[in-house]
């Protein structure tokens, strides 16, 4: 693991020189399946992009789930982050610390990283594209209420919110309040609520309106 | 949010994808592409993920070096045994390509 994100991704665009034979096999084979009519590019795309952003942070929602079911797993969760994940069985490098930090009616926490774009991938999956994005970055810090109320998240002036600026060495995943109407659910339904932006702390898990009908 | 698709969970005992933290990792561009056919084809019915998973495990099993290389010989032979495409005609698209005859932004 390298100690930033911000260069794991490399851009290849277009190819200059002669495409590798698994290159070429590959456009053979995506090429002569579209003439067929068996799919199109923007259902491999769409494949592809399901699975590096939306099943991305599955981890980081379990453990959310599990601390919110088991208080004596929540306090471990808040005192070593990554022992805790790991207790659940999910990896966690040994190169970074992960603070958890939770939310409570008085304290709202969000994450940024203002130099670059350190973010906790291995709970989290790959960082959204605005948590890169130079406004963010620096507006997070001038103004956080303003731009938590921009992601839709209104603070009572009396909650104070706190910023925390990601690092190499340490990353951030915010722990959120767990919503009312949510007494009874299994750990797999508590976790469908967690998204990726409630753990980087610029939403709330919100209850789908169907499930209190 | 999705939950864990349930393909992907039992490709597992040395046909696990390959993950760094939990992430599921594409080194290059052709490996994403290799695994989003794979899955669409599924998708759309053209074959049982486990048939798919049986020729990967094969194909793991038979010592490629790379995790995408094999997947990338089994979606092949799949496609080629259901007759979806012939050898030939996808040997001779690879050259095309790999000898630039054939321009590979489409």
């Amino acid at each position: 693991m390298t100690k930033h994100d911000h260069h794991e991704q490399g851009d290849h665009g277009h190819h200059p020189e002669a495409p590798s034979d698994l290159e070429a096999r590959t456009l053979a084979l995506e090429s002569l399946l579209i003439e067929k009519g068996l799919l199109t590019s923007e259902d491999v795309d769409r494949i592809i992009s399901a699975y590096e952003h939306d099943i991305g942070p599955m981890i980081g929602a379990r453990v959310v789930a599990h601390a919110w079911v088991d208080p004596d797993y929540r306090a471990r969760l808040l005192n070593d982050g990554p022992a805790a994940i790991r207790e659940l069985g999910y990896d966690y490098p040994t190169s970074t610390g992960l603070t958890v930090l939770e939310i409570t009616e008085k304290v709202h926490h969000m994450v940024v990283c203002t130099l670059c774009s350190c973010y906790p991938w291995a709970v989290l999956g790959l960082p959204p594209t605005w948590y890169k994005s130079a406004p963010y970055r620096s507006r997070a810090v001038s103004e956080p209420r303003l731009v938590l109320e921009e992601f839709g998240v209104a603070l009572p002036a009396d909650v104070s919110v706190n910023v925390w600026d990601s690092s190499s060495d340490l990353r951030y995943m915010v722990l959120p309040e767990r919503p009312e109407g949510t007494g009874g659910w299994t750990e797999e339904q508590l976790a469908s609520i967690v998204s990726r932006d409630c753990m980087i702390g610029v939403a709330r898990p919100r209850v789908p309106a169907e499930a209190n009908r | 949010m999705t939950s864990v698709d349930p393909r992907i969970a039992n490709l597992d005992r040395g046909a696990a994808l390959p993950r760094k933290n939990g992430e599921l990792v594409f080194k290059a561009p052709w490996e994403g592409r290799a695994f989003g056919m794979a899955v669409v084809l599924n998708e759309k019915g053209a074959y049982a993920w486990d048939e798919f998973r049986a020729r990967l495990v094969e194909e793991i099993a038979e010592g490629s070096p790379e995790y995408y290389e094999s997947w990338l010989s089994a979606f092949e032979s799949l496609l080629i045994d259901q007759g979806v495409m012939s050898v030939d005609e996808l040997g001779r698209r690879a050259s095309e390509y790999a000898s630039l005859e054939r321009d590979p932004v489409f």
